[in-house]
């Protein structure tokens, strides 16, 4: 064979070589490239131009309270920041016991703390001292979680008690001076939009895996009516439930019982979202290999046994991303309630456009609550993909 | 499952007859059924007693005698004819239509939207591939009832009036009150040249056929270039058609400013413009996910053995590649394509008016609650049972036939 002169190599690594392999590498791709940078700058540019220079954000600086909690009684304001100081140390009790698991959700509290702590400080409000503390108690008590003796126990009572104590804090009760009860019409903005989302979430998760397992019993009866059950709530629009939540709910308690509106739409979220939370459970009993059955079985459990002590915590670990899923989806879900007229983000927004200093800043505020609802759901996922990793969710 | 152990139990299951029946599994089965019946009619006795005692008090009575009356609101827009002293029922169906006619428009855009959005996910170009994963991550993340608000009130709303309307090639005007797009109307010969079109298209699927049988008899492939036939034949058709009407069947028919307001073309309302809109994208970054989630599940070596067996590129796509890919996409689509149209219903915060938006008012009207939310539950579930139904027969065809 004749030796072939070979051209010297092209570039491939620096700058030009990345941009001629990843812009520009056919004519098509770099026509593509260009329409793409066009349809950028035409994007970006008006976007910047507007915020900058015509947008009024003082729309949102005036009313950042009520887009966070609605008409809650400010004196009463220091029970938000406790339950917020609470799961604060929560969090650094659990990245202190945990490491891996919770680091991702530690990174975030803390450097939310930040974040807010020096807009307050940008805005010259006194609320920069609460973020401060709070990113201090989380410090402190990762290092108590690391060195202090029996912290994985007190951590798990901790997050039990959590999420009773959030209510009681929140809601308040007559029995209790020093927490004078504050009526759930006044509970609105962000915090609204939260406590829906935690009680949609873990209220619907029993009624969801009966649901599930109801599915796959071999009792035709209650087969078929839990399959009844799911695939109605799921062919219907959610709007639909909370819709008839807030009219039939009354209707078909007693007389005198006539709960709370933010009461309807809790029972109406959970009732919806215990269908697909069903399917999500049901996905992981799938999973189940039919060997752990049999084995259980070997061993002498009976159908209860088995289902509580080796099936279910299988499935449900099996499931976790799934659960996430829900989680972040139920939080977006949760707008919905503006329809029904519950004070959250939206609706607060709707409101705050009515007045009269802020007529016409519609783009302002709705950009806002897009930036809550995408940062709240951007660190969520971070989180929690940091804890899969962590726990090897899906792959062990 | 829980129940293997009746089984097991059969062989002895003779000899026990008798006694303890309360241990023989198929008893306990009966019973468990027995009570969880007893326990679901209590319940619903429970309900039943308490809704008669608060429509009792309230005065109502449950029927739909009211359906008939007129309904005395107006309707922003309506498909079928409607005045306001138009019955309720009518005013249900108006809001029906709406609802259908959002979703099947949006269902179709936002197919091509998401399947467009999903190939460029996949894209080799950088620039391309990130603007994508920006959409998904952007649109996905936010809830879709304040995407269509920002659309309507943010961006909608706040265009220019019909003076000052903005002008995009094609004849397509962007004014508040509304958007104006080209159209096409129909002349007299239309009639007959939809029966052309329609001789045009059974001719391709006739040929298929021929082909077809003559493949399975003679079990070898078609020739090429009998697959010109496919070509020939309909445009044979539509010239004959074309030499016995030489009037065109369509004329344009085009937006223009006659006074204070546009004239001809097709308008789209502004809320059923951000409507569509929002829906379109939203579903349109989910399905964009199920795309490439679909292509990257066929693996690799199917491309590459294809490669190797001589199919060219397209082959490869169209034979190897999309088929495989389709099995895994379609599930999923179908659910989004009900999401779709089940998230139609938050029309209710821009003002179109959809069956939720109407059947809200006809409640707070009539305060019938029980036969609008039935009336309202059943509509939207025959729609979800209905486009389940008809993917699962597509899905049907093109899943994977094991042996």
């Amino acid at each position: 064979m004749a030796a072939v002169d070979l051209r010297p190599p092209r570039l491939v690594i620096g700058p030009l070589a990345w941009l001629r392999k990843n812009l520009f590498s056919t004519w098509y791709n770099a026509l593509l490239t260009f329409g793409a940078l066009w349809l950028l700058y035409s994007i970006v540019n008006p976007a910047l131009t507007w915020s900058l220079t015509e947008a009024r954000w003082g729309v949102i600086e005036a009313n950042l309270t009520l887009f966070m909690i609605g008409q809650y009684p400010r004196e009463e304001l220091w029970r938000i920041w406790l339950v917020i100081d609470w799961l604060a140390a929560l969090i650094g009790l659990s990245w202190g016991i945990w490491r891996n698991a919770a680091r991702g959700f530690a990174v975030i509290a803390l450097s939310a703390g930040a974040a807010f702590a020096l807009i307050c400080i940008g805005l010259e409000w006194d609320a920069w001292i609460n973020w401060l503390v709070a990113d201090a108690v989380l410090l402190t008590f990762f290092l108590l979680g690391r060195y202090l003796p029996y912290a994985s126990r007190v951590t798990t009572v901790g997050w039990l008690l959590f999420f009773p104590g959030l209510f009681l804090l929140v809601a308040g009760s007559k029995a209790i001076p020093a927490l004078p009860a504050v009526e759930m019409g006044a509970w609105g903005g962000l915090l609204l939009t939260l406590l829906l989302t935690i009680v949609g979430n873990f209220g619907s998760l029993p009624l969801g895996i009966l649901l599930a397992l109801g599915r796959r019993s071999n009792l035709p009866i209650v087969k078929y009516f839990c399959i009844g059950y799911i695939e109605i709530i799921r062919g219907v629009p959610l709007v639909t439930i909370l819709y008839m939540a807030d009219i039939l709910l009354p209707l078909f308690l007693p007389v005198d019982v006539r709960p709370d509106r933010v009461i309807r739409a809790m029972v109406g979220f959970i009732l919806f979202e215990a269908a697909y939370q069903a399917e999500n459970v049901r996905g992981g009993l799938q999973s189940i290999n039919r060997g752990q059955y049999e084995a259980a079985q070997a061993l002498g459990l009976n159908g209860t046994l088995t289902t509580a002590f080796i099936i279910l915590p299988q499935a449900l670990r099996a499931v976790v991303p799934a659960l996430f899923n829900s989680f972040i989806s139920l939080f977006k879900d949760t707008s919905l309630v503006a329809i029904i007229g519950l004070f959250d983000i939206l609706k607060i927004g709707r409101s705050v456009l009515a007045q009269s200093d802020w007529l016409g800043t519609h783009r302002e505020v709705y950009l806002f609550a897009f930036i809550i609802y995408w940062g709240f759901n951007l660190a969520f996922t971070y989180g929690n993909r940091r804890v899969e990793e962590a726990l090897g969710v899906g792959k062990r | 499952m829980f129940g293997r152990h009746g089984d097991q139990c059969r062989p002895n299951y003779i000899s026990m007859k008798l006694k303890a029946f309360w241990r023989d599994v198929r008893f306990l089965q009966m019973l468990a059924q027995a009570v969880f019946v007893v326990l679901l009619a209590l319940v619903a006795g429970y309900l039943y007693v308490n809704v008669t005692a608060n429509l009792a008090r309230q005065g109502l009575t449950v029927g739909y005698g009211f359906m008939k009356n007129p309904a005395s609101f107006d309707i922003g827009e309506s498909y079928i004819p409607y005045q306001a002293s138009d019955s309720y029922q009518r005013a249900l169906t108006v809001g029906l239509v709406n609802t259908l006619v959002v979703s099947v428009v949006g269902i179709l855009l936002t197919t091509v939207v998401g399947v467009l959005a999903g190939i460029a996910r996949l894209s080799s170009n950088w620039l391309i591939n990130k603007f994508a994963a920006a959409y998904v991550g952007v649109i996905r993340n936010t809830p879709l009832i304040l995407q269509l608000m920002f659309w309507y009130f943010g961006v909608i709303i706040q265009l220019p009036s019909v003076k000052q309307a903005i002008e995009l090639p094609g004849s397509i005007y962007l004014t508040n009150r509304g958007i104006y797009l080209p159209w096409a109307e129909a002349t007299e010969t239309f009639p007959a040249w939809r029966n052309y079109l329609i001789a045009a298209l059974l001719s391709i699927v006739i040929i298929w056929i021929l082909f077809r049988a003559v493949q399975q008899r003679s079990s070898l492939p078609t020739p090429f270039w009998w697959n010109l036939a496919y070509l020939i034949v309909p445009a044979l058709t539509v010239w004959l058609g074309a030499a016995i009407q030489p009037e065109s069947p369509l004329k344009p028919f085009l937006p223009a400013l006659v006074g204070l307001n546009f004239k001809g073309g097709l308008r789209l309302t502004p809320e059923f413009a951000a409507l569509l809109f929002g829906l379109v994208l939203y579903t349109g970054a989910f399905i964009a996910e199920i795309v490439r989630a679909g292509i990257l599940a066929v693996s690799r070596g199917q491309a590459e053995a294809a490669r190797s067996l001589g199919l060219t590129t397209g082959q490869t796509l169209r034979l190897i590649v999309l088929p495989q890919a389709l099995r895994v996409i379609i599930p999923p689509l179908t659910s989004q394509y009900l999401n779709l149209a089940k998230n139609s219903s938050l029309a209710i915060a821009i003002g179109y008016p959809d069956l939720f938006s109407i059947a809200g008012t006809v409640f707070n009207q009539t305060g019938a609650a029980i036969e609008i939310i039935m009336v309202m539950m059943l509509s939207y579930l025959s729609m979800s049972l209905l486009t389940s139904l008809i993917m699962n027969i597509y899905n049907n065809r093109v899943r994977l036939v094991e042996r």
